[in-house]
């Protein structure tokens, strides 16, 4: 007997032709989140004076924490820049798009960028099926379930140095591995190999922040109704049948949220290759853009060349983070 | 109304907050003559630390309205990185006990430092006290904006015990030429005496190549500079013989392409290394240390061998308001007595020609540090040109590309570093 379709979104997930897409979400609010908020109560908000008092804090706070700096790294970028001592008076001449052509012309940031589309094909598969798999099974009446939910959240709350050291001892040329794989093991090691350096870092970036999309999905599955299990057993599905036609439609918001921070966290890599392939080797081959414009903006002192690589890395983690959240919304239109 | 009310108080915030961080250079000419407290900087270096402690307690002892307040270098990952990140906040010490002559171009042209010759007797000081090499620490201007105060003559130590163990003669070690170094270290290798025989930092930042290529190249050539009159000088038969050496440590796995966590000749990982007289104190509680000249391929003898300075100078920042206390303040910091105390405490050699004579005593007390003294005046430093850390980096790139991980041949990669350095001299 085959599965009738049953709409996921009757339990939560995206809006569907049924009657339950017209409903409410399990938490009661109004269905569709921000769109479908009637729009006098947000002209109501807007007009309170004493509402326009307490966003004043958090409101300076965007000003000056990210406005300003957006704006003045976008004025760098098309300017001849450095950064003087307080009070010097230094020309800053417009150059145009000569900043923007030095980082596109740029072999080793244009090589940073190539590492980081081999990070995300990695790490993004693993860190969705993973994660929903764990979570699915962490959901499930297992034993010890406690113990193995603070297990896998637990690297995600340890300091990126005592991880690092921790895989440093498991991958380095003398490294636990190698010693199991014998002659098998890569030549050169897994930390110095142009060709496995980086899948290395982004199966480590995987495992470190597994525990928080663990968690993601652990929230997400709650809301999936148990009477689509339920239907979904008394029509005969297996637990494969059930997991795709179930659970993976029920927490398809979640697999956008997922998705879209893991390609956001990748596109910021920074700590992982500094400190685990010694800044970013062997030879740049796990250098990413993040790295490449510290060093370049700190270490280098070209603020401007590192505020154009900063601009285009912005557009890049908006345009993979849109195609992102395309793809996974449509899977289920 | 409130709507404004909240409007003028995000607007009164931002002008509080942007005033409130502001911060200007004090007046060049008031501060030169301004006497009162005064901020001093050290490494981290527990030795320099601890010679720092000293003095400084000594001057506030004598000098109560002009009190010195001293303190490690913020935490950065290089030294370099957290000052020039001073100067933007415009919050330096007034004088920094480890300013790196590389950085000191960078410096200038953020208008960080303070030219030292504006004070009396400035110039005759400086030059007295280090001699001819004096020259190698002017600016392109022409003034100095540091004063050269220490150095590490990088020379290659070794452990005898490994020599030792891997049947080579540990009080005569056969490592002058590249063809007795290379021997050696297959000896040292190949008899499991050692991992490496040598294990240079294989990664990519600028500064490496102080102490892998650029002593070799300054000892193969007798004492030349990477850049002289303005253009790259090592794609020559002797940088060319250099990198062939280099990658055949590389290519017989003598040293390592992976980054050692740490310090691997402490860690008895490595049978040498090449460092400065600094490292003696991580050694000696732990390794039968020896210590002996930068290869060269005919084996040039350790009297007439020249090698990379390593040396930190003092600079002061133009942050500093009380800048008059600030000059007596280095001056007296670096005087023969001071300079005796600090080769004492830390045994790296204050920048004074023939230290041997000066501080005799010592060098009879301690008479491992002999060859580093001896070193010491046939020091080179890296070129003090505008966009130093760039040529640098353009070096290393092609360096790690090449001699570590062999990726391409190691000579046409020397050319088209040349070719770069070449480019970037001239932009700037």
């Amino acid at each position: 007997m085959s599965l009738p379709l049953i709409s996921p979104a009757s339990g939560g997930g995206s809006p569907s032709p049924g009657t339950a897409g017209r409903g409410v979400s399990p938490g009661g609010g109004p269905r569709g989140g921000l769109r479908g908020r009637p729009r006098g109560g947000g002209t109501r908000g807007a007009r309170s004076p004493l509402g326009a008092l307490f966003v004043t804090p958090y409101a300076l706070f965007l000003v000056v924490v990210f406005a300003v700096p957006l704006g003045y790294t976008v004025w760098m970028s098309f300017h001849r820049f450095y950064f003087t001592a307080p009070g010097t008076e230094v020309d800053a001449p417009w150059v145009g798009l000569r900043n923007y052509q030095d980082v596109f012309t740029d072999p080793v940031v244009l090589r940073s960028f190539l590492n980081i589309a081999v990070f995300l094909v990695i790490n993004i598969p693993l860190t969705v099926v993973l994660s929903l798999v764990l979570a699915s099974a962490l959901n499930s009446r297992v034993p010890l379930r406690s113990f193995f939910r603070a297990a896998y959240y637990l690297p995600y709350i340890t300091a990126s140095v005592a991880l690092v050291a921790v895989w440093g001892y498991l991958f380095g040329t003398d490294g636990l591995l190698n010693h199991l794989l014998g002659g098998l093991a890569p030549d050169p090691s897994w930390l110095v190999n142009s060709v496995l350096a980086m899948p290395v870092v982004a199966v480590f970036v995987t495992w470190t922040n597994l525990g928080f999309f663990v968690m993601l999905y652990l929230a997400a599955l709650q809301s999936v109704p148990r009477e689509l299990y339920e239907a979904a057993g008394v029509d005969g599905a297996g637990r494969v049948r059930t997991f795709m036609a179930v659970t993976v439609p029920g927490v398809r918001h979640a697999t956008t949220l997922v998705t879209v921070l893991a390609v956001i966290k990748g596109s910021n890599l920074f700590t992982e290759p500094y400190l685990l392939t010694g800044g970013g080797g062997p030879d740049h081959a796990s250098a990413s853009p993040v790295l490449i414009l510290y060093q370049k903006g700190i270490e280098q002192a070209h603020p401007d060349f590192a505020a154009a690589l900063g601009v285009v890395l912005v557009l890049v983690v908006v345009t993979l983070s849109l195609i992102a959240r395309r793809l996974t919304e449509r899977k289920g239109a | 109304m409130l709507r404004k009310t909240a409007a003028a108080l995000l607007l009164l915030a931002l002008t509080g907050a942007s005033t409130g961080c502001a911060r200007t250079t004090p007046d060049s000419a008031a501060a030169s003559s301004s006497r009162g407290p005064v901020t001093v900087w050290l490494s981290n270096n527990a030795q320099e630390v601890a010679w720092g402690e000293k003095w400084i307690a000594e001057w506030n002892a004598k000098h109560p309205r002009e009190r010195i307040k001293a303190q490690k270098i913020p935490a950065g990952k290089t030294s370099e990185e957290a000052l020039s990140a001073s100067i933007v906040a415009g919050n330096s010490a007034c004088l920094v006990f480890n300013t790196s002559p590389a950085s000191v171009p960078q410096f200038q042209k953020q208008a960080g430092l303070v030219p030292l010759d504006g004070f009396p007797g400035a110039e005759e000081y400086i030059t007295a006290r280090t001699g001819e090499r004096a020259a190698q620490y002017r600016s392109e201007d022409g003034k100095f904006y540091q004063l050269p105060w220490k150095s590490n003559p990088v020379m290659i130590l070794y452990n005898k015990k490994l020599f030792a163990k891997a049947g080579l003669d540990p009080e005569h070690p056969k490592l002058s030429t590249y063809e007795d170094f290379l021997a050696s270290s297959r000896k040292l290798v190949r008899s499991g005496a050692a991992k490496a025989a040598i294990w240079p930092a294989p990664s990519s930042e600028f500064f490496q190549s102080w102490f892998d290529f650029y002593p070799s190249f300054i000892a193969e050539t007798g004492g030349r500079q990477l850049v002289e009159d303005g253009k790259p000088r090592f794609d020559t038969p002797e940088g060319r013989r250099v990198v062939r050496f280099w990658r055949g440590l590389y290519r017989e796995r003598l040293a390592q392409q992976e980054l050692f966590p740490g310090d691997s000749m402490a860690a008895g990982k490595a049978a040498m290394t090449a460092a400065g007289p600094w490292a003696v104190a991580a050694y000696k509680d732990s390794i039968d240390w020896g210590v002996v000249p930068v290869p060269t391929s005919r084996g040039v003898p350790a009297s007439k061998t020249h090698t990379f300075s390593d040396e930190k100078s003092v600079s002061m920042f133009s942050a500093c308001e009380n800048r008059a206390t600030a000059w007596d303040v280095l001056r007296f910091a670096t005087s023969k007595r001071q300079d005796g105390a600090l080769l004492d405490e830390t045994g790296q050699m204050p920048m004074r020609p023939d230290l041997l004579k000066t501080y005799e005593g010592w060098f009879e007390k301690n008479p491992g540090y002999r060859k580093f003294a001896d070193q010491a005046d046939r020091i080179v430093e890296v070129p003090g040109v505008a966009g130093s850390v760039d040529l640098w980096q353009a070096l290393r790139d092609r360096w790690t590309a090449s001699v570590v991980f062999g990726r391409e041949r190691p000579e046409p990669a020397l050319r088209d570093a040349s070719e770069k350095v070449s480019e970037l001299l001239d932009e700037y």
